[in-house]
């Protein structure tokens, strides 16, 4: 050992350093709720597959649902701190941070970007205060990758709509007041605001999940659900819409991703230290080191990737393909960090007394949903050559 | 009514706390500092009034520079304004001079109807401190409540202690100190952690309070730390193996003990 120990060995290049005050009180206030009401939980919630609903009013309490919007009971941070508490948040587990990522950036940010000032009074407050649950339905079951061929339609029935269709992988669904639902009409993509109970919607909880267990994912349905033209997103034409939105929540997932790696490095480093083999801690061990060091350095780029990103976007300067690649790179990093760190747990890493399987295992979720990374590395694959190679 | 809380920033009590090896004050770079918890408490039990009877909220604290954050911490959960007590002569204030100080920064709030503090604090734990500010400020002390209400210019608490529980009841203007049953302190919420940075804070020192020099002569600390001995590591327990006569054992030892 030389020079004076490292303050936060999770933090090797004293990022916290170059957060605000503020961005700092706001990222610890959301680490000291998930220590005292999420962690000493949320293996069992995993294993039961138990979405804890009550959190939804306290979350709201602290201002984490929307709170990178303006106005409508929305708290009004900068981007950077909402990137902060994902980060936190998926610390403590993906589950949850889809929660909040649907809630603030697709189901209220959808409402926010493109809905009339009624349907903004009606629902932002009360999901801003977790009264009220959202969801957003863009993705089909023959549909995921390319949402330009959804099937779901709806067509003029005098100054109604009738909808017709189905959604697949829909977080939050089978416990959503508002569903922001994305259908084919005769003028394009439109966006449609589907309050539950509504006549012939009816939901569907996807069971046997091996991932997101803490996390409600749900099947829509729509038949011949009949909604007022008031219901209708009135400033939303075209897959513009919906994407607009999907950029907003792979900005939170870009920061959550560096929370289940730096969670599962820190459960990997405490059993590394603490289990004895040969006579001495495992940690002490180059095959260990060699571990421990690489996710480290690949955290400490993971993490410092997403802040830059996250300066970018609060000086509105950030661009789809950059989003693409923090999302690319801070997932798959993730991914591969969680999976080591079960490697130096032994046998207690598939245990649910320790994170980093769990972190592995939500990840696979986050690694294909909000665009798969096929999908990214082709979006920067056009960046550089002005070849759209997806199509 | 106006109310002043009286908040101490500590070394976090999960970390390894240490002592400085010259003089036996605290090392502050060993541990993270944190709002005292039982402060925290305090300063719920004062926004709780504030939500519930009105009123305004005074948070002062003694401390370095970094003691600002507790009082930004206390301004985030909702207290109106700020006093920050900072001067380099007050290192290793003991509880008289602690005290002094901390009333003399009472006295420069208007009016003032309740002043709230914590027991104790977790690093120093003399517990002295709030019933010598109540004694200077010639206010009656209501010492270790666990629930407290105000109604009609009367403050009444549930007091409770190792030899007891008693009902107080005073006369506004009080002071209250409260223990860790109180309540549950709330989480800053992001809007508030967003207008603390607004609020008012004022930052004072020895001058301020004490513009007559001689009294401040008189703010000498007069106790001093000689020695400080880490606790010693905990031993085995006793390990009772029931042969028959285990029950006996452990009545023997419990009398021993003087338990029983």
């Amino acid at each position: 050992m030389s020079g004076t120990p490292l303050k936060d060995p999770l933090d090797l290049l004293d990022i916290a350093s170059v957060l605000s005050e503020e961005e700092r009180e706001i990222q610890a206030t959301v680490a000291r709720f998930l220590t005292d009401r999420v962690r000493p939980h949320i293996g069992e919630w995993f294993e039961t597959a138990h979405f804890a609903r009550e959190l939804a009013p306290e979350l709201g309490k602290l201002g984490v649902l929307g709170m990178h919007l303006d106005g409508y009971g929305c708290a009004g941070t900068n981007a950077v701190s909402y990137g902060l508490a994902c980060m936190e948040l998926e610390a403590a587990d993906s589950g949850l941070r889809s929660f909040v990522s649907v809630q603030g950036s697709l189901s209220m940010f959808s409402i926010w970007k493109w809905g009339s000032e009624e349907q903004k009074l009606q629902w932002l407050p009360r999901l801003a205060a977790g009264e009220a649950i959202g969801c957003f339905g863009l993705t089909e079951p023959d549909f995921g990758s390319n949402p330009s061929g959804m099937r779901t339609r709806a067509v003029r029935d005098g100054g109604d709509w009738i909808l017709n269709g189905s959604k697949m992988w829909i977080t939050n669904g089978g416990i959503a007041d508002v569903a922001t639902v994305w259908a084919q009409t005769e003028d394009g993509v439109r966006g449609f605001l589907v309050p539950r109970g509504t006549p012939g919607f009816t939901t569907q909880d996807i069971k046997q999940k091996m991932s997101l267990r803490a996390s409600v994912t749900s099947e829509l349905y729509f038949d011949d659900v009949r909604l007022p033209d008031a219901a209708r997103l009135p400033l939303a034409q075209g897959l513009r819409g919906p994407l607009s939105c999907l950029n907003e929540a792979r900005f939170g997932i870009l920061f959550g991703a560096v929370g289940a790696a730096r969670d599962s490095i820190q459960a990997a480093l405490d059993y590394a230290d603490s289990r004895v083999q040969f006579d001495k801690p495992i940690s002490a061990f180059q095959l260990t080191q060699k571990k421990l060091a690489d996710m480290s350095v690949s955290l400490g780029g993971a993490a410092l990737l997403a802040l830059h990103l996250g300066r970018l976007k609060d000086q509105d300067r950030i661009r789809p393909e950059q989003i693409s690649v923090g999302k690319l790179n801070n997932v798959r990093e993730a991914i591969a960090i969680a999976r080591e760190c079960r490697t130096i747990l032994g046998a207690n890493g598939i245990s649910l007394e320790y994170s980093p399987l769990r972190h592995a295992n939500n990840l696979e979720s986050v690694l294909t949903y909000e665009g798969t990374g096929e999908m990214h590395t082709l979006v920067v694959g056009q960046a550089l050559t002005g070849y759209p190679a997806f199509r | 009514m106006n109310i002043v809380v009286l908040v101490k920033q500590v070394p976090d009590t999960g970390a390894e706390r240490t002592l400085s090896e010259a003089d036996h004050t605290l090392d502050r770079e060993s541990a993270d500092p944190v709002l005292d918890e039982i402060n925290e408490r305090a300063a719920e039990e004062a926004l709780t009034l504030k939500e519930t009877v009105g009123a305004d909220v005074t948070v002062v604290s003694m401390g370095p520079d970094s003691a600002l954050d507790a009082v930004r911490k206390v301004l985030a959960m909702g207290a109106d304004r700020g006093i920050h007590i900072s001067d380099d002569r007050l290192r290793g204030a003991d509880v008289v001079t602690t005290a002094r100080v901390l009333a003399a920064a009472v006295r420069t709030v208007d009016d003032v109807d309740l002043v709230l503090a914590g027991d104790a604090t977790t690093d120093g734990q003399a517990g002295a401190v709030p019933a010598a500010v109540a004694d200077l400020l010639r206010l009656p002390p209501l010492t270790h409540a666990r629930e407290l209400t105000v109604d009609a210019g009367r403050v009444r608490v549930e007091r409770e202690t190792e030899s007891g529980e008693t009902t107080l009841d005073a006369p506004l203007p009080a002071l209250v100190s409260v223990t860790e049953k109180i309540n549950e302190p709330r989480y800053p919420s992001f809007k508030g952690i967003m207008a603390a940075k607004k609020k008012p804070v004022r930052t004072v020192g020895l001058d301020d309070l004490f513009p007559d020099a001689d009294t401040a002569g008189h703010l000498v600390t007069r106790t001093r730390v000689v020695e400080a001995v880490p606790r010693p590591a905990r031993a085995a327990g006793i390990r009772v193996t029931d042969d028959g006569s285990a029950g006996r054992r452990l009545a023997e030892y419990l009398i021993a003990q003087k338990l029983v």
